[in-house]
């Protein structure tokens, strides 16, 4: 309908369910509530949605992005260019125009001006901001938030988004507040009703109804993650706040008491605890994961550096703990709102001596509470501590993800004993492979049987646990971890195969970047470029990575690092296939893009061809 | 069949005889202090009638923190990392609520490396026995000054300590502890008691005990030496613990009417305090930091008793938690249903 109006009216042809939308504003003002209201209606009206959040390490007062993709093919990820931006912020808006190409669209709050020699090639909407608000009843200190509203009602007329469909996304948004949810839309609707009496089309961009998906939700991986712990049995977590994990500790704090309440007793079977630094947070889950509750902490960089001392007790004391790093920005503070995936050799063997760590990768939001759930049975199978690599991209922002899928596997709680599993064992030590596969079996404190309890240390021990200097003893206990964890590797998430036609090249990536390298493979198959995909979700990497690099006459690992971390790792491992990997980094903070991939992709095709 | 002279073996409440709280052998130097500890520990859980299972022994590293290896061998035991012993205690008191958890550490331990965690476990109030083996000297490392050396001791290696020592006790107090005691390893009558009473307590109870090291802070003049200890050592009250009132009544003779005070403890054990020359008064806390002060400043070695209060709720009672412990509860119980995952789907969904 729409359509047909655009044509008949301006001749031009639209641009349906394609485009990305930059809201600009100042952080601290109330617009991330605004731009979710647009994102979720959209989700509503069965778009293929994508929102990301770019925002500066500040309270209030700079500048913050929000961008809003809308592609109907399902690609999603970010794109280094916009179509249409809300200027909201007038220290930015000059900037803003940069991003623009020619027939893009600025929607720009009216009190803010528009530079002298500013583009003519875009398409300008004005909003009467401040001239709005005069005509409503808002009480002062809210009138910066609900400016925001207006926006929102204003963009979405312009664009197609369904007055309804905000409606019922500003009552999902203020869920338990009918009044605040009331007064919120009445000012959309202002918005929206001034520009459909004022505002006459002249862009392209347009949206347009999809079928519902009823098996999709909105919501953010640390959310996802925090829920899918709690699934997963969780009873200790022990943390220190840090973005960008911190929300992901909030999650099940705001879960705990509904999912968490004991079916026979009422009382709470989850303890979660803020302690003093990161130091405590991995010491306080290694005492709990030793002393046999499933236990996790979640952090960032710079957390896990503080966490390296224990990790490597851990490691050693083969005590089972979750940790979650939600990656920022590093070397140090760095870009502490920003993404980026370079974490990943750092915690594959941290920890003195020799370390080697299982490292699960989700990709997907949905795949952060499998990831949750299932950690925590990974960790107590392999006694031994499991990292799970999310990201900021993926873990604060909301993205359009399956449903969560119920666990299929009951909780597994690995070889965890109890007195009357121990009178089996004529001898037992705690570190004794008696079932050959490396993995000991475990008692825990509390345990009555006079013969289960052992002195745990991370000096050299016997299969008893007793101190022990001898060097053959050390080496087997060594080797004995070392033959644990490759037992684990064919059993951990395996990785996902994305096939193309006959593919002769193959493309590598983990979590996040997900959506961009789906967009590559395909705007690479537009060039006559077959490639199939294949993303890693746990390291060490299994045999099915080696098989697709063999089959392959050459892959690029694409990574969110400078030094191609995954590239190098796989390398390593993989020594006599290695020259068959191309490295592709992209650093910056911000989240891959397919025109960066296929850029260099591109490019390094035509040296080979 | 030659005939041996039975000698009577003393079984405690549990039916348990001292051996079965034995550990192994103490490879710290002879006549340490901290073997001194180690035996008072195990004579002290074997009189409280607890079982070696129903104890857990925690510590960082350090001479102080190999020590558990040397008493009960049938608890389990934990010898982590320098400095984080409470860390450990702190996660791993969620997993059984009727243990009794021992926390051993030192001076370097507790009041340099771990000193942010020795205060927030006290903050937490998390129930323990927490002990310092405070020799005043690192140790295992060969002789360097700790937080708690004496201003103006000389090392071998080191010179000349240009600065004041920390009293642990005070920092302990600051930060919130309920039971707050000082020890000596010169006077393993007056320990044992003081930790009868601290495994009795609720919540965190720090003991600080002075526990000469007689490799390399052992000198007359040192105020952490067994020769000093014993020259200055002012005991602030006499102190027996008696697990019930009949023991009390038992042993009733030692104590002159009227000369004792009585508490009874959480447990339903009892504490009797009789004054001595100090007349300190241990539930006021200004006067425990007082005394504190005077002891240092007047070069007096003040043991017992410091402060001891009512017990703020500890960590554990500021959850809901069931009264079993949490890690014997069944994988059934720990998975919400399939229900609820479809209520937080419809709730992120269309």
């Amino acid at each position: 309908m729409v359509m047909t109006e655009l044509q008949s009216k301006t001749g031009l042809e639209p641009v349906v369910n394609d485009f990305c939308m930059t809201v600009c504003t100042v952080n601290g003002s109330g617009s991330a509530t605004a731009n979710n209201i647009i994102y979720r209606a959209l989700f509503q009206m069965g778009i293929p949605v994508s929102g990301k959040n770019i925002f500066p390490s500040n309270i209030m007062g700079m500048a913050t992005w929000f961008v809003i993709r809308v592609n109907d093919e399902g690609f999603t990820g970010r794109v280094p260019h916009d179509d249409i931006v809300v200027a909201m912020n007038p220290s930015t808006i000059v900037r803003e125009m940069d991003f623009l190409p020619e027939g893009g669209v600025i929607f720009y709050a009216d009190h803010i001006m528009i530079p002298e020699g500013h583009r003519e090639d875009l398409i300008y909407y004005p909003m009467p901001i401040k001239e709005l608000m005069k005509t409503v009843d808002v009480p002062r200190n809210l009138v910066a938030y609900m400016e925001n509203m207006l926006y929102v009602g204003i963009v979405s007329q312009v664009l197609g988004i369904e007055l309804d469909e905000l409606r019922k996304s500003v009552e999902h948004h203020f869920a338990s507040k009918q009044s605040v949810a009331e007064s919120n839309f009445e000012l959309i609707k202002l918005g929206y009703e001034w520009a459909a009496a004022n505002l006459e089309k002249r862009d392209r961009f347009v949206v347009e109804r999809r079928e519902e998906m009823p098996d999709h939700i909105l919501t953010d991986g640390n959310t996802a993650a925090g829920i899918g712990s709690l699934f997963g049995g969780l009873q200790f977590c022990s943390w220190y706040p840090i973005t960008p994990a911190t929300s992901m500790v909030e999650a099940a704090i705001a879960h705990v008491d509904e999912l968490r309440k004991d079916p026979v007793t009422g009382k709470t079977t989850c303890v979660i605890l803020q302690v003093e630094d990161e130091l405590a947070a991995a010491g306080a889950a290694v005492g709990a994961g030793w002393a046999g509750l499933r236990s996790m902490t979640s952090t960032s960089g710079p957390g896990i550096c503080l966490m390296s001392e224990n990790i490597g007790l851990a490691y050693f004391t083969e005590t089972p703990i979750v940790i979650w790093n939600v990656q920022r920005v590093g070397p140090s503070t760095g870009l502490p709102t920003r993404t980026a995936q370079g974490d990943l050799s750092f915690m594959y063997n941290i920890g003195h001596g020799d370390v080697n760590h299982i490292i699960l990768i989700p990709g997907t939001v949905t795949e952060c509470f499998e990831f949750g759930w299932k950690s925590l049975d990974i960790a107590e199978r392999y006694q031994t501590p499991i990292f799970v690599l999310s990201d900021l991209d993926l873990g604060m922002n909301t993205w359009v993800t399956e449903k969560f899928e119920f666990p299929q596997t009951p909780i597994d709680r690995g070889k965890l004993i109890w007195e009357e599993e121990l009178e089996k064992f004529e001898d037992w030590g705690r570190y004794m492979d008696i079932d050959g596969d490396g993995i000991p079996y475990r008692t825990v404190m509390g345990n009555r049987s006079p013969r289960s309890a052992y002195f745990t240390r991370g000096t050299g021990h016997d299969v008893y646990g007793n101190y022990n200097e001898d060097p053959k003893n050390w080496s087997d206990m060594l080797h004995r971890i070392e033959k644990k964890l490759k037992g684990a590797t064919e059993k951990l998430p395996q990785p996902i195969v994305i096939k193309g036609k006959d593919a002769r090249i193959g493309l590598i990536g983990m979590g996040s970047t997900n959506d961009a390298i789906r967009e590559t493979q395909a705007v690479l198959a537009k060039h006559g470029i077959e490639t199939d995909y294949m993303r890693i979700r746990a390291l060490p990497s299994s045999r099915s990575v080696r098989e697709f690099i063999e089959e392959h006459d050459r892959t690029y690992v694409l990574e969110l690092n400078r030094d191609g971390q995954l590239c190098e790792i796989l390398k390593l491992e993989l020594s006599d296939i290695s020259e068959k990997l191309i490295s592709l980094t992209d650093i910056g903070g911000l989240p891959m893009t397919a025109v960066w991939a296929v850029e260099n992709i591109l490019a390094s095709e035509e040296k080979n061809a | 069949m030659p005939s041996t002279v039975e000698k009577k073996v003393e079984h405690n409440l549990v039916g348990l005889t001292l051996s079965d709280y034995a550990g192994k052998k103490s490879t710290l130097c002879p006549g340490c202090g901290h073997n001194a500890i180690s035996n008072v520990i195990q004579a002290a859980v074997f009189e409280l009638g607890l079982a070696p299972e129903q104890v857990v022994k925690i510590s960082g590293i350090g001479c102080s923190s190999k020590s558990p290896n040397y008493f009960l061998n049938r608890s389990f035991g934990f010898n982590g990392l320098h400095g984080r012993m409470p860390t450990l205690v702190t996660g791993a008191c969620f997993a059984d609520h009727r243990i009794e958890i021992l926390g051993i550490s030192g001076d370097g331990d507790s009041a340099s490396i771990g000193m942010g965690h020795f205060k927030h476990i006290i903050r937490r109030n998390v129930p323990m026995l927490y002990i310092v083996e405070n020799n005043g000297v690192y140790g295992l490392t060969k002789g360097q000054f700790s937080a708690t050396s004496d201003q103006g001791l000389v090392l071998k290696h080191q010179g000349e300590n240009l600065l004041p020592p920390l009293d642990l006790c005070m920092e302990a107090l600051i930060s919130g502890a309920a039971f707050v005691a000082r020890a000596f390893s010169g006077d393993v009558k007056q320990m044992k008691e003081i930790f009868k009473a601290a495994i009795s307590q609720e919540g965190t109870a720090v003991v600080d005990v002075i526990s000469p090291c007689v490799t390399f802070n052992n000198r007359a003049e040192a105020m952490q030496s067994y020769t000093w200890g014993r020259a200055n050592q002012t005991p602030l009250q006499e102190i027996k613990h008696f697990n019930t009132r009949e023991e009390i009544e038992e042993g009733a003779e030692e104590f002159e009417p009227g000369t004792y005070k009585e508490v009874e403890l959480q447990d339903g054990s009892y504490l009797l305090l009789r004054k001595l020359d100090k007349d300190h008064d241990p539930s006021d806390k200004a006067a425990a930091l007082d005394i504190l002060t005077e002891s240092y400043k007047k070069k007096y070695f003040a043991t017992g008793l410091i402060y001891f209060s009512e017990v703020p709720p500890t960590i554990q009672e500021r959850y809901d938690l069931p009264d079993e412990p949490m890690n014997r509860i069944g994988i059934e119980r720990l998975r919400p249903t399939a229900a609820m995952l479809e209520r937080i789907n419809q709730s992120f969904g269309i």
